[in-house]
């Protein structure tokens, strides 16, 4: 379980010419629309999309109740059951569908409310400086350091049986000091540029500089937390319930590892009880991961893959682009020449 | 006039490749002679440093050079095409023969080692058999040279000023005593005094060393005072080149002519300031004929249409080029 | 040296921070819990042990919140963390120095192993833009994206089993003795490889991703450009001018993350019932074993502050900028 470090996260001030270029004041607006463009995080939304779906018909399109039990005893998958039964005979495919809606709510809820928190406290921190600035980085820095997993699964486990809501307030409110740090960085650097020094002196209200000025480029940064946050989010769902430390009751693609490892699965030779589940949140975690990728690519377009590196020139050969080492396509040949003829069409003489 | 010591013919610099391309910069012919200084000024866009970048091949993607030839000619040995050399090659021959003082002196030094590293690494790699005691007696030397004392080859960049960076990397750039030092904007980031004391010093350095430098900058005014020949570049072309004084007494360009009273008369009578209105030309839509007519109070029919040849006018001096239709080349030149 | 007492002290800050939640959270666990455990070993149990226990639940009713507050301290001080319920009787603090070295062994080598190799890859991928490196990226954001502890259930079911010579649990043969010798380090060894792979592969690619981005953000620097015009070897310019300097931010980021990656890991070990801290931490909650589990999260983050400490020294030796002469 990782968060994916992004290029946006790395960066911290005190590391001068390495902040980030953030997208000038003014074009972020058009340039909005043109993020979606990119292959990466396109990919990503369709799948998280997909995902999306599935958890709100999941349910309902389940071909059985997910807690049924029938004869079909650790079937492997078959016509019937797709993804194989467990060894009570439930369906482990309708156990998927199900389960999404509860990863994807504790995801968005989590992402959500750590946004919200990062937001708030990073961006006051940032912005109002002083001693509240260094209060607020104090304790960002401490639920930053404070190994976030080992302390969620303390206190969940102190809570009977947590339900979903509860988990995802406990994850929101553990998860959100990385963005906070990274907002609080953009903030002081944004703070200092000419447009807002400029709103400052002509008086306009804190608030407003904050909501107009200031948000508005923090936009891609808010929403590449959210993303890694969501990601932290289902990964912690998913192994508070593969330790039995959740409820039990409701199904998510941790329980189903819950009950695939309780009973042994491996031992029985029976794959299809926690590959599919396995699998589910490895795709779900690549979306998200390619969504950030492609905002990162957006942000910094210097991260983009090179589109062509190698070009073949005019006389067949083939260059690379690269620092250094600027290609040449069409030399001239034959070097001491005085003077040569050389075709210029658009130059009348 | 000296030989040559580089020669660039026709150099074309491309930003992207095939129909996005932007032309940065437009069949250049320019040649530097041993010994002398030539000034390179224009406007920001006008591709003075992508020229720079484009014949030293350092231009980062997508940038590509799509034609044209850059010969330099050593103190002995046949010349060499720039533009043909392999990677092994190229780097045989940067700095030992054309060396570079960046614009960002603040940058242009790695800021994790120290001066010594950076100083010595160049020599090491290029003169493989010196001894360590004699490449750090050479680095000391250097760091004198340039007036800045010998323990600081122990400092780190962070612990410098901008100008004694400016001045380890002018110490850096003669390191292996080139032909060739070409320098964009060394100054421009420097206050004004600092500057005088910089451009003074190389002065002084060109003439003991005598190497020849090709002077980028936006500021004419310097260039006036600093530099034998002076080039002028607009829309990615040279549009006029002539002896310093020359173009300072009568420039023939109108643009140079803008670029002229876009600063106080360094002496004698008091010029009017006008500056030139609009603004430089978007090389990715430049304007059709001479790329400077639409701000140029003088155009007039042939301009929107054609682009004028750089060549001898008739009614100047000799020694000059000049790229307008008011001053029409006097015979088209043979290339 | 400024900048170190800086760190270590907000390190100190940390753990006090740390330590005071710890004092807090067994205070929201409804009912008696020493009530049960004491009723359940009737006479088994030292009024010592009681004692403690109680202190750590804040039971004792005649003590306000603040002289519990201060009690706990006195107590933690002398290292009594209380005692464990599920190994019961014996003490937290024995329970975890017996698990500690383990996870250091398997969980922070392999943190460390990951961090170099995949800097390693990343400054060639970050060099060689557009080579097949670039291709595998997407691979590693696949592997990255799985958790941990389900690769190490695919590994079991794939390399373990029986008559493989992976084992699939354990840190070591059973019927040996821990200690240096030669029977029971191979063996230790031969426990660690499988779980040891496991972090490694879904580790590393972060580390992949983040220094790749790193190199080539660092590649168009002005130095780099005067290093190529420097005309120095390719191979001096990718690692003392571009590595060098991209790894700054990395080993920042390196530091920054350490808890986020050794809560993941620490799952591994419950995969493989590996006898760290991890496995310890999953059998405490599943016995309810609150002192066991409140001790494991104070060494938990207490390995890391230290950790984090030690990338900080790392960073102050890498950067000459932060060193103040």
């Amino acid at each position: 379980m990782t968060i994916s470090p992004s290029s946006i996260e790395q960066v911290i001030p005190g590391q001068g010419a390495m902040a980030q270029p953030s997208a000038a004041p003014g074009r972020a607006k058009r340039r909005q629309f043109r993020f979606i463009a990119n292959a990466k995080a396109a990919t990503g939304l369709v799948i998280l999309g997909i995902y999306c779906l599935f958890a709100v018909i999941g349910p309902w399109v389940a071909p059985y109740n997910p807690d049924a039990r029938s004869g079909d005893v650790l079937q492997a998958p078959s016509l019937r059951h797709w993804f194989g039964t467990t060894h009570l005979g439930q369906d482990i495919f309708s156990q998927i569908l199900v389960g999404a809606r509860s990863v994807m709510v504790v995801g968005l809820v989590a992402g959500v409310l750590a946004t919200v928190l990062s937001i708030l406290i990073g961006v006051t921190a940032g912005y109002i400086g002083g001693a509240a600035d260094e209060g607020l980085s104090a304790l960002s820095n401490v639920f930053l350091v404070i190994p976030a997993l080992p302390l969620i699964i303390i206190v969940t486990s102190i809570v009977e049986q947590a339900s979903d809501t509860l988990v995802a307030l406990i994850i929101g409110c553990t998860s959100w000091a990385w963005g906070a740090r990274v907002l609080r960085a953009q903030t002081l650097s944004l703070r200092r540029r000419d447009y807002v020094e400029a709103a400052r002196a002509t008086g306009e209200r804190t608030w407003r500089i904050i909501l107009f000025e200031i948000l508005p480029n923090l936009t891609a940064i808010i929403a590449s937390g959210f993303v890694g946050t969501v990601i932290f989010a289902v990964m912690s769902e998913i192994t508070l319930a593969f330790i039995g430390i959740s409820s039990i009751s409701s199904w998510n693609w941790g329980t189903i590892l819950f009950w695939a490892q309780g009973q042994q699965a491996l031992a029985q030779g029976a794959w299809w009880w926690f590959v599919p589940a396995g699998l589910a949140i490895a795709l779900l975690g690549t979306a998200l991961a390619l969504i950030n990728f492609g905002i990162d690519e957006f942000v910094s377009p210097r991260l983009r893959s090179a589109g062509r590196t190698r070009i073949r020139t005019a006389d067949g050969r083939t260059v690379r682009m690269r620092v250094g080492f600027t290609p040449v396509l069409a030399p001239t040949p034959s070097v001491p020449t005085p003077r040569a003829a050389t075709t210029r069409e658009d130059v009348v003489r | 006039m000296s030989d040559p010591v580089l020669e660039i013919r026709g150099l074309r610099v491309d930003y992207g490749l095939g129909d996005a391309a932007v032309h940065a910069v437009r069949d250049v012919d320019l040649t530097l002679h041993r010994g002398e200084v030539l000034g390179l000024a224009g406007e920001s866009g006008s591709g003075k440093s992508t020229l720079a970048y484009g014949l030293t091949r350092l231009l980062p993607p997508p940038g590509v050079v799509s034609g044209g030839q850059v010969i330099y000619h050593p103190v002995d040995g046949p010349p060499v095409d720039v533009l043909t050399l392999t990677p092994a090659q190229l780097r045989q021959l940067r700095w030992a023969e054309t060396s570079i003082v960046f614009q960002g002196a603040m940058n242009s030094l790695n800021p994790v080692h120290k001066v010594s590293t950076q100083l010595l690494d160049v020599i090491k790699a290029h003169e493989p058999t010196t001894t360590a005691a004699g490449r750090l007696a050479r680095a000391r030397d250097l760091l004198r040279l340039v007036g800045i004392a010998a323990d600081r080859l122990d400092s780190y960049p962070h612990q410098l000023s901008g100008g004694m960076r400016q001045r380890v990397m002018i110490a850096m750039a003669l390191a292996l005593e080139p032909q060739v030092v070409i320098m964009d904007e060394p100054t421009t980031a420097l206050d004004v005094v600092m500057q005088r004391q910089i451009l003074g010093q190389l002065a002084e350095l060109r003439e003991r060393l005598g190497f020849a430098v090709l002077f980028i900058t936006h500021d004419l005014s310097l260039l006036v005072e600093f530099s034998d020949r002076i080039a002028i570049m607009y829309g990615g072309r040279i549009v006029e080149e002539a002896p310093a004084a020359q173009l300072y007494r009568r420039a023939l360009h109108p643009y140079t002519e803008g670029l002229l009273h876009s600063f106080p008369a360094l002496r004698g009578p008091r010029r009017e300031l006008t500056g030139i209105p609009g603004s430089p030309p978007d090389l990715r839509a430049m304007p059709e004929g001479c790329a400077f007519h639409p701000r140029c109070p003088k155009a007039f029919d042939p301009c929107e249409k054609k682009v004028p040849a750089l060549g001898p006018p008739i009614d100047g001096d000799p020694g000059r080029d000049v790229a307008c239709w008011l001053h029409p080349a006097a015979a088209p030149v043979p290339h | 040296m400024r900048f170190l007492l800086q760190r270590t002290a907000f390190y100190l800050f940390t753990a006090w921070a740390a330590i005071t939640l710890n004092f807090f959270i067994p205070r929201l666990v409804p009912g008696d819990p020493v009530q049960s455990l004491i009723s359940r070993n009737q006479g088994r149990i030292s009024a010592d042990a009681i004692e403690s226990l109680r202190v750590l639940f804040g039971l004792d009713a005649n003590e306000n919140v603040w002289e519990q507050y201060l009690h706990y301290w006195g107590q933690l001080l002398h290292g009594d963390l209380g005692l464990s319920f599920t190994f019961f009787p014996a003490p937290v603090s024995t329970v975890i120095g017996d698990s500690l070295p383990w996870t250091v062994g398997l969980v922070g080598i392999t943190t460390i192993i990951s961090f170099l190799l995949g800097t390693a890859l990343g400054v060639g991928a970050g060099w060689r833009r557009g080579s097949w490196v670039d291709g595998l990226l997407p691979a590693t954001t696949f592997l990255s994206s799985i958790p941990y502890f389900w690769l190490g259930l695919v590994a079991i079911a794939l390399f373990a089993g029986p008559g493989s010579f992976f084992p699939s649990s354990g840190g070591y043969e059973p019927g040996l003795v821990p200690a240096f010798d030669q029977y029971f380090i191979p063996s230790a060894i031969q426990h660690s490889i499988l779980p040891a792979a496991t972090i490694l592969v879904s580790s590393m690619s972060g580390w992949i991703l983040s220094m790749r981005n790193m190199m080539v953000t660092v590649s168009s620097e002005d130095y780099i450009t005067v290093a190529h015009a420097k005309g120095l070897s390719e191979r001096r310019v990718a690692l003392s001018y571009a590595a060098r300097n991209a790894l700054l931010p990395n080993v920042s980021g390196f530091a920054l993350s350490l808890g986020f990656i050794v809560g993941g890991t620490l799952l591994v070990e419950i995969v493989f019932s590996y006898p760290g801290l991890g496995y310890q931490l999953f059998q405490a909650v599943g016995a309810k074993d609150y002192p066991l589990m409140q001790g494991i999260f104070l060494i938990i983050t207490i390995s890391v502050l230290v950790a984090n400490l030690l990338a900080d020294v790392a960073y102050l030796l890498l950067d000459p900028r932060t060193r103040k002469s």
